[in-house]
């Protein structure tokens, strides 16, 4: 096998961009990744590249995400300058819309929190049903209000996929394809990976793979929290374009499909759909656009969310097993470039970035341990 | 028109229907599914596709190809090899993605 | 949540819907049948109800034979929902279909998917112009709407059911330009080995000798061996061109029939996770069941062209046996069993007689795989030498199998071209993941679901 500087183990948004940020530094990269099967949160992805109403008790990821959005355009660019592939980036906002009075409160007082958490850097407004409707035409009754961030905006995710697929391999990222890693430990210079009778080492290895990152971590005495969140997606037929911002329920996409979606459930490892969340979803889109009552659903999926104890990133190099670099998150698109252009230099000691810091495993012991020095 | 059509009834007595395509008045055989009517009433495309506006018309005629589709009194991507012809049916060719907009006669470009 | 009060829910009114029907009423079972049609026969025995006399004798006597046991099925007591479009079924046996614009459950105690067959794709250059259909739809014209062409119709590829239109056509008086048939005589030769096992389905095989004979005292200018099939014209077919006997030659037509055989339809069987096994003889997915047709889910069963292809008399079998099963009856089972390996008895024979060609399974860069959203075998193969290992990641990256047939088009393809580029068998290589909907359904029905209590049987 070729020598390499880093493996990385997962080849989803997080580890693709994180390969990308290492390669675009000059190290020697190869990345694991399972096989056609496998369940990939990469492929389940709504696209939004969210600000709004992120970071709610915990301010240093509302910072984070503020921090990502703003390098998307220069991340967006040296992926179309490395592939020439269109990944369709919009950031003119975003809105989330309202159905109830209650909704509509409890969303002013998360965003009213963070602005001041950002000491005030943090723009918004909060709009009534009138308002709404000269921003967004064809708002349904239903829709009390909304609220719009200018911070906010979207992408093709699959195509931002396999933009970041074709960068790394115009970088010189090696893909080893088909391979699901089952036991990792310490060896020579480094760490060893091991899937059925294949190993691999390198100085430096980091766990990207989602949901597998538990099992994995556990091999090296980490308990890193990550559960399964799924989210149901349904995507219509091909409309002409209506719809020129995304929301969190309802977003056009750059085919013209219209993706509905944002639920929230507990199903263990199942990524199956199932008629009474989809008929909800159906419902609350027709709610914001009665307009697309009589669209036709194409397809659906069910996708799994990698949900951390707390809901937020865990970054963490553990000081009792050099050389390692553990990454998971939920919102693997919004992040993609924070994870390429910040963490990728933090996982190659090229600085300590104390951005990262509230991200490790510490917060979730006990507080009466001792907090070890980054 | 009938002359240009790809199928024509075996029998000369078919139950005639008069249906609206594309805005202009069409006589098609009666007690068939759309599809085959329009095949044998000179219609040799069905629709454009909203991927690049390739012409389409029926494929499969059994509801698995999805190429037949039509706009039918006003709802799109009606599969017309699983609708059975209606006297005054108001029928179009799908001109590539849906519209939105509440629907008009010339609402399509 | 309905109750589950139906001991039997049977998706799909064709020989093996309608046969397991009969069956499980004769022992005292409550069913409930669905089918997307208006009437019952599935796409052989298609509105055999409806058919007079003169279409009976142009389609011919395995057609009219359907009439009885249409007859018999209506009368059966089974419940009969015609006009349903399935979308959605769960391993817990719920169907969830649309009728008149509602959208309905049902949950029954077991479920009988015998959904038949479909047309393999047959991707040669040209084959998405307006004009070009397959042989199956020419038939169901035919049946359904008693049209035939009205001008020069030329009919392509391979397999008894090409031989059957063309016959067809003659008795309907409609002058076939040309059958383009890619099998070869010599396949018979190659084949050998497997005629003693077939002769027992020794009617099988006469019924195709008699078809070619009655095609050959037609007239019909048959081309053997063709190869390098390809579709002309601008906006619609104009001609189609091939190479046969050493010649390269051209037939000019507007209508353009293909063929190369039918492949169970497994969009619900593999939308419910089912195990299923590549056929290299039957180039196609084998959803994996019993003798009686119990898959690999609990409660749920296969019968018929759905499951592998076999035609109506094994379909009728295995539907009146996996009734049987589900009855909980062993006794009288030993005669079905042996009527069915009967009726099997020429399939490998003809499969291996009829064999697609590999031209027309995995095509050339430029032919269009997915029609829905035009892609190409060649991007196809592109994404494979980018890293792709199977059509689920071809899917994300090509957007090949995400439109509205939702693969049943492309995934035969797809796979078969992504294992020829990787050099593996397809079993390795896999299938789309399928989901719900398997048809299309708006939101507001989604959202308007209604969950039906069933009345006690």
């Amino acid at each position: 096998m070729q020598k390499s500087d880093v493996i990385i183990v997962g080849g989803g948004l997080v580890g693709m961009s994180i390969a990308y940020g290492l390669a675009l530094l000059g190290r020697q990269v190869s990345v694991l990744d399972e096989g056609d099967d496998a369940i990939r949160a990469a492929r389940g992805n709504f696209g939004l590249l969210w600000v709004q109403g992120k970071g709610y008790g915990m301010s240093p990821y509302a910072q984070w995400t503020r921090d990502s959005v703003a390098l998307w355009p220069r991340f967006a660019e040296a992926l179309q300058a490395d592939t020439g592939i269109d990944i369709h980036l919009r950031q003119q906002g975003g809105f989330q819309l309202c159905l109830s009075d209650a909704e509509m409160a409890e969303e002013a007082a998360r965003l009213a929190w963070l602005r001041e958490a950002l000491d005030g850097d943090y723009p918004y407004e909060l709009l009534d049903r009138a308002q709404l409707r000269g921003r967004l035409p064809g708002i349904g009754p239903d829709v009390v209000g909304g609220c719009y961030s200018p911070m906010d905006g979207h992408v093709n995710p699959l195509k931002l996929l396999r933009s970041l697929h074709a960068a790394c391999k115009a970088r010189g990222v090696t893909l080893i394809n088909g391979h699901r890693v089952e036991a990792i430990e310490p060896h020579a210079t480094g760490l060893q990976l091991r899937a059925a009778d294949q190993r691999w080492s390198a100085a430096q290895v980091v766990l990207a793979a989602g949901l597998g990152n538990r099992a994995l971590g556990e091999r090296v005495g980490l308990d890193v929290p990550v559960q399964p969140n799924r989210g149901q997606i349904l995507v219509t037929e091909r409309l002409k374009p209506f719809l020129h911002y995304p929301t969190t329920y309802v977003r056009q996409t750059d085919e013209g499909t219209v993706q509905l979606g944002d639920s929230h459930e507990s199903a263990g490892f199942d990524d199956s759909t199932g008629s009474p969340v989809m008929a909800a979803i159906a419902r609350r889109a027709v709610q914001c656009f009665p307009l697309l009552g009589d669209v036709r659903l194409v397809r659906a999926w069910g996708a799994l969310r990698v949900m951390s104890a707390d809901g937020f990133p865990i970054y963490e190099m553990p000081q009792d097993c050099p050389g390692l670099a553990v990454v998971s998150c939920h919102s693997g698109v919004t992040l993609a470039a924070v994870h390429a252009l910040r963490l990728a230099p933090w996982i190659a000691g090229e600085f300590d970035d104390p951005a990262v810091k509230p991200f490790g495993l510490q917060r979730f012991n006990s507080p009466t341990e001792v907090r070890h020095v980054g | 028109m009938s002359a240009e059509s790809l199928f024509r009834p075996l029998a000369v007595s078919q139950n005639p229907v008069l249906i609206e395509f594309d805005g202009k008045p069409l006589s098609v055989p009666g007690d068939v599914c759309l599809a085959a009517a329009l095949l044998a009433s000179g219609v040799r495309h069905t629709r454009e596709s909203a991927v690049s506006g390739r012409p389409a018309a029926p494929y499969c005629l059994m509801g698995v190809c999805f190429e037949c589709l039509v706009q039918v009194d006003g709802q799109a991507n009606v599969q017309s090899c699983l609708v059975a012809v209606r006297p005054g049916m108001r029928v179009k060719r799908q001109r590539g993605a849906v519209s939105l907009a509440p629907n008009e006669e010339g609402a399509d470009e | 949540m309905s109750n589950a009060a139906i001991d039997l829910i049977i998706i799909g009114a064709g020989p093996a819907g309608m046969s397991a029907a009969i069956e499980a009423r004769d022992h005292g079972l409550s069913v409930v049948v669905l089918d997307e049609q208006a009437s019952p026969g599935g796409q052989i025995y298609r509105q055999v109800l409806q058919a007079d006399a003169r279409s009976r004798a142009v389609l011919g006597e395995e057609y009219s034979a359907g009439a009885q046991l249409a007859a018999d099925f209506l009368q059966c007591g089974a419940r009969y929902l015609p006009n349903a479009a399935i979308w959605q079924v769960t391993p817990q046996r719920e169907v969830h279909y649309l009728i008149d614009g509602c959208a309905e459950v049902l949950r029954g105690r077991h479920l009988l998917i015998a959904t038949g067959a479909f047309e393999r794709p047959m991707p040669i250059p040209g084959w998405t112009l307006p004009g070009v259909m397959t042989a199956g739809a020419g038939q169901i014209l035919l049946k359904s709407a008693t049209l035939v062409p009205a001008g020069p119709v030329v009919l392509a590829g391979c397999g008894p059911l090409l031989y059957l239109l063309a016959a067809q056509y003659l008795r309907a008086g409609i002058a076939v330009e040309a059958l383009v048939d890619t099998s070869h005589r010599r396949e018979l030769l190659r084949a050998w080995r497997l005629i003693p096992g077939a002769l027992r389905g020794w009617r099988d095989l006469l019924k195709g000798v008699g078809l070619l004979a009655e095609l050959k005292r037609g007239g019909i200018r048959h081309f053997r061996g063709a190869g390098n099939l390809r579709v002309e014209g601008e906006d619609s077919a104009s001609a189609l061109s091939f190479d046969s006997g050493g010649q390269h030659l051209r037939v000019p037509a507007g209508l353009i029939l293909l063929h190369q055989g039918v492949v169970p339809h497994t969009q619900i069987s593999w939308s419910l996770r089912l195990e299923h096994d590549w056929s290299e003889a039957q180039l196609c997915w084998i959803p994996r069941r019993d003798g009686f047709g119990q898959t690999s889910a609990p409660g749920i069963f296969i019968a018929g062209d759905g499951a592998a292809i076999g035609g109506a008399q094994v379909a009728r079998l295995e539907g009146r046996l996996a009734a049987m099963a589900i009855a909980g009856v062993s006794r009288g089972t030993r005669g079905l069993e042996k009527g069915l390996r009967r009726a099997r008895a020429a399939r490998l024979l003809i499969d291996a007689l009829y064999r697609p060609p590999a031209e027309s399974c995995v095509p050339p860069d430029d032919v269009i795989v997915c029609r829905c959203e035009e892609v190409t075998a060649g991007a196809i193969r592109r994404f494979v030498e980018f890293g792709c290992l199977g059509p689920n990641q071809t899917k994300a990256f090509s957007r090949c199998g995400m439109g509205p047939c939702q693969g049943r088009q492309c995934g035969l393809s797809v796979t078969q071209i992504i294992a020829a580029q990787r050099r593996v068998s397809p079993a390795e290589v896999g299938y789309y993941r399928i989901r719900p909907p398997l048809k299309p359904i708006t939101l507001a029905q989604l959202a308007g679901e209604r969950h039906c209590v069933e009345e006690p049987s």
